[in-house]
């Protein structure tokens, strides 16, 4: 019951706010916001219950939860978590209360609306990481469409309708070749559970495998999303509210990477390894190819959007290195990305709130005005970098460190990214926060608020502790990665490879 | 002959038949108290309407059992007809409740909207018993005719008219058609019965050349009827000149009993042709999804887009015809039903979008209706991502069933076409959305709509968003019909 209250906790919120929220006056705004902010709270930490509940030992689903769904079709209500899904849920219910806190004063028109549409955004982002049955997944991951379309679209800046429809038929087409896949093995399979699918789905010869792989690769990529899939990200980033980008970012991206790891490694192992050079390919172009894109941008939130291609490059480098430092720091590296990069996120966020803008040139010298925000702009610049004792080093590193043992070259390149990141966040930093006070605007611009300081400090502490002390996170994940890996490397040994 | 005739009638039997008797009887009824008392529509004949249909669904479902042939093998009743006639009967009576507004408008229309609704209603209940090629031309005249009256029933606006005449000649011309492939098959195979012919088939395989031309014409007459591409011009026309009501029904009740009647002539009679047909129908329904997705995007008219929108919808429904399998004919019933459910819903809330006392028809008059009239777009909203088949809406479900058939036929790349072309006809579903929620607002919409019509709306609305929670009650009728039709 604990999973399924997770998913409900927020859609149960959005109906309090549709019922009782009668109109748009500021009032019933701000009750709106009060019951987003409670009810995302109260998620938090009915999710932290799973963690202090779950058996890091075990390598199997917790928490299971299954009824009948389809009768006749074998389909199930059918949820679980394993030492993968339960930080990306962890993450998801971690960063909410702080997306409703930053629009606290961001979003000002139609509160009830994005409050309604962000629950029920956080109920299927839950849903994609705890489903344990393909078409539960599938309609989790489909459905979230419809409220981050209208979170983009109603909400965000000047091309936001363009950014909108771009987002949806872009996620849309590649799901529907993954939905395709699914439907292909609930054919062969006559089932729709993952863990069923895990144990079955290998045998299938390379070929279909590998037909599989692509259709399912159509929808992960462009989630993710990886070179040259990503040209959706950085419109939908731009024109997105700060919430949104900080979701799409911190969230959204990962059920990418969370596909890979769930679905294309276990099930199609031995195409996975057919692929992988061409993982690596693409990981190693979207890490250097969008640094250097990222250098050359002039809008705050468009280089964070592609510092986020690049930092994902790292993550798929390092799941298709199938070894125990590639896939935990990967997952390490979404985690810290998706705390680091939402961060980033309400960095320009907060300076967008006073100045309207998003352009670097207008920036310059908020030092001298906003010290603690520079002070923290500066802690998530070096988190993002990959500083030891921030979370970032903890995934990069151990990313590279997997990938050497793969190629040298594979690893050298990646490693590329690293100096190149630095390049870019650092410039970036310099321009807007130091030199002289650029404008009137800037200097009358306001130091970070009290409110600010309540969304910033709990991610502060968050990257230091996984950069400092990472342990009770491998612990969690050990055993799923452990048995991931095996799976995976089922198909490096031939003779035991029984053909279908 | 006269003796086997004879031998064949069984009072007990011809039970089967009383939906139809039911039916036919309150129709005739109706007209003739109408003609003294009645004049205009009202409330009570509205009810009466509503009530009549959903009776006669009661007595159909007495005919769920088993497989009962009567009238000489000219009429069956089967599982799998009963279950398409109780659609047939709840688009009625849901399109009925939709229309209650319009009905009462301008002092009330002629009365003769019902008796002809009803009248449509018992044709298509005959098609789908259709068990040979003369009723089945009878059954389908019969509808077609009350069909195009609907169409012109606005008599003195030009667009009806026209619509009504377009449909006329266009479905005469189909008619012919069909009629002259249906003598040719007599001809060749010197049987009308659908059993004869399939035990025919069996035995010596397609006999002729001339039995295939005669199948292909009609396919083509049926083709017409769910306008399935290219067969498909007179659609949007007559889509947006006849009145809403009348194409909120266009779109739903013919449509399950064109299909329906389909699926009967190519599995029974044509069954054993199967190389022969497969590949016309696939054809026809990649054509159908292609035109439907592509054709609709530069459409103004909402009555426009969504007659696209339902060519599209029949191409993906013939996707479980082209599957040919019990899975498949199983989906297409189950999207039916779903669909009849999201598009009398979609053109219920056209029959709302009235400013200034006027129908206004253009997509640009929702802009920014997600601020003036919140629930409307919401329930709006429902049914575009549910027919662009977003889960957890129904149509995605739909389309699930329909693709998982295709798959399991061997259709694999028929069934990414499929969803690639849904994700095309996603853009104008998903356009609409943007006009209502992303556009600056309008001039509002009148506000007052019946209590009916929003009942109406909002049980399609209902049944559209939360079918995901309890979908086997339907799955499993769709399932036993499916059976009883390829037993």
């Amino acid at each position: 019951m604990l999973l399924t209250s997770l998913i409900l906790l927020p859609l149960l919120g959005a109906l309090m706010i549709m019922v009782m929220v009668r109109d748009d006056s500021e009032k019933s705004a701000q009750e709106a916001r009060y019951i987003a902010l409670f009810t995302t709270c109260i998620t938090f930490f009915v999710s932290l219950l799973a963690w202090v509940g779950f058996d890091g030992s075990k390598a199997d689903f917790q928490f299971v939860e299954k009824i009948d769904w389809f009768a006749g079709l074998n389909i199930s209500y059918h949820l679980g978590l394993d030492g993968i899904s339960l930080f990306m849920v962890l993450l998801t219910t971690f960063l909410m209360p702080i997306c409703i806190l930053c629009s606290w004063e961001s979003v000002t028109k139609r509160v009830r609306g994005f409050m309604v549409n962000f629950l029920i955004l956080e109920s299927f982002v839950v849903g994609v990481f705890c489903a344990l049955d393909v078409i539960m997944f599938y309609t989790f991951f489909e459905g979230m469409l419809i409220p981050m379309y209208l979170i983009i679209g109603i909400w965000g800046g000047n091309r936001r309708i363009y950014a909108a429809y771009k987002f949806f038929l872009y996620t849309f087409a590649g799901s529907v070749l993954f939905l395709i896949a699914i439907l292909y093995l609930y054919n062969v399979f006559g089932t729709t559970s993952i863990p069923e699918l895990i144990a079955q789905a290998p045998q299938l010869s390379l070929r279909v495998q590998s037909m599989l792989w692509l259709a399912m690769f159509a929808s992960f990529a462009v989630k993710v999303p990886m070179w040259p899939f990503h040209t959706w990200l950085p419109d939908a980033h731009v024109q997105a509210p700060t919430a949104g980008s900080v979701i799409l970012a911190g969230i959204l991206l990962k059920m990418g990477a969370y596909g890979f790891l769930r679905f294309s490694l276990p099930m199609l192992p031995m195409a996975s390894h057919y692929f992988a050079p061409f993982m690596f390919t693409l990981s190693i172009i979207a890490v250097i190819y969008t640094s250097l894109v990222a250098l050359m941008q002039q809008d705050m939130k468009k280089l964070i959007a592609y510092s986020s291609v690049a930092h994902m490059g790292f993550v798929t480098a390092g799941i298709f290195a199938f070894n125990m430092q590639g896939i935990e720091g990967a997952i390490v590296q979404m985690i810290s990305h998706g705390l680091v990069s939402g961060a980033l996120f309400l960095c320009v966020g907060v300076v967008y709130d006073r100045l309207h803008t998003r352009d670097i040139d207008r920036y310059g010298g908020v030092v001298n005005v906003m010290p603690r925000y520079a002070a923290i702009f500066m802690f998530f610049t070096m988190a993002s970098i990959g500083l030891p004792s921030t979370s970032g080093f903890v995934g990069e590193f151990l990313v590279l460190l997997g990938l050497y043992k793969v190629s040298t070259l594979v690893a050298f390149l990646t490693t590329s990214g690293v100096v190149l990141g630095a390049a870019y966040m650092l410039w970036l930093y310099r321009r807007v926060v130091f030199g002289e006070v650029a404008n009137d605007e800037v200097a009358g611009m306001q130091e970070v608020t009290g409110r600010e300081m309540a969304f910033f400090v709990p991610i502060i502490l968050m990257v230091v502790w996984i950069g400092i002390y990472p342990k009770p996170y491998f612990n969690a994940m050990e055993a799923s990665v452990a048995q991931l890996i095996k799976q995976v490397n089922i198909a490096s040994e031939p003779s035991e490879v029984k053909k279908k | 002959m006269i003796g086997s005739i004879m031998g064949d009638i069984k009072v007990a039997h011809y039970s089967v038949l009383g939906p139809e008797l039911y039916l036919a009887g309150w129709a005739m009824f109706l007209l003739l108290y109408g003609v003294y008392r009645i004049k205009q529509a009202d409330y009570f004949l509205i009810f009466t309407g509503i009530l009549i249909l959903a009776i006669t669904a009661w007595l159909v479902t007495g005919t769920f059992g088993g497989r009962i042939v009567v009238m000489n093998g000219m009429f069956i009743a089967d599982r799998f007809a009963a279950m398409a006639k109780c659609l047939i009967l709840g688009a009625g009576a849901l399109v009925l409740l939709l229309s209650s507004n319009w009905l009462r408008e301008e002092n009330g229309r002629p009365f003769e909207f019902v008796i002809l609704m009803l009248f449509a209603t018992l044709g298509m209940m005959l098609m789908v018993s259709a068990n040979d090629l003369l009723p089945m031309y009878m059954a389908i005249e019969m509808s077609s005719l009350a069909l195009y009256v609907l169409a012109s029933f606005t008599r003195d606006t030009a667009k009806s008219s026209e619509a009504g005449l377009k449909y006329f000649v266009l479905g005469a011309l189909a008619s012919g058609m069909m009629l002259f492939g249906m003598s040719l098959v007599y001809g060749f195979a010197g049987s009308t019965s659908f059993h004869d012919l399939g035990k025919l088939f069996a035995q010596h395989g397609e006999l002729s050349r001339g039995v295939i031309v005669g199948m292909i014409l009609i396919i083509i007459g049926l083709c017409f009827k769910i306008s399935a591409v290219p067969f498909h011009m007179w659609t949007p026309d007559v889509y947006e000149g006849a009145p809403t009501p009348v194409t909120a029904f266009f779109s739903t009740a013919p449509k399950v009993a064109a299909l329906a009647l389909f699926t009967r002539v190519l599995l029974q009679p044509f069954g054993e042709l199967v190389t022969q047909w497969a590949q016309i129908i696939v054809f026809v329904s990649i054509a159908s999804m292609v035109v439907g997705a592509l054709a609709a995007i530069m459409q103004t008219n909402i009555k426009r887009l969504l007659a696209y929108s339902s060519i599209g919808h029949a191409g993906f429904m013939l996707m479980g015809l082209a599957a040919g399998n019990t899975s498949g004919v199983q989906a297409m019933l189950i999207y039916l039903a779903l669909y009849i459910f999201m598009s009398a819903g979609a053109f219920g809330c056209v029959m709302l979008m009235r400013k200034g006392g006027h129908q206004v028809e253009d997509i640009k008059d929702l802009s920014g209706l997600g601020q003036t009239n919140p629930v409307a777009a919401l329930v709006i909203s429902i049914f575009m991502f549910s027919m662009a088949g977003i889960p957890p809406l129904a149509g995605f479900f739909g389309k699930m069933y329909i693709v998982l058939a295709a798959i399991a036929a061997g259709l694999e790349w028929l069934a990414v076409i499929g969803v690639i072309m849904s994700v095309i006809s996603g853009y104008y579903y998903i356009k609409i959305v943007k006009i209502m929620y992303f556009d600056e607002p309008g001039k509002e919409f009148d506000k007052e709509s019946g209590f009916l019509v929003r009942a109406g709306i909002g049980l399609s609305a209902a049944v559209t968003l939360l079918f995901f929670l309890v979908p086997t009650p339907l799955v499993m009728q769709a399932k036993a019909a499916a059976e009883a039709l390829l037993q």
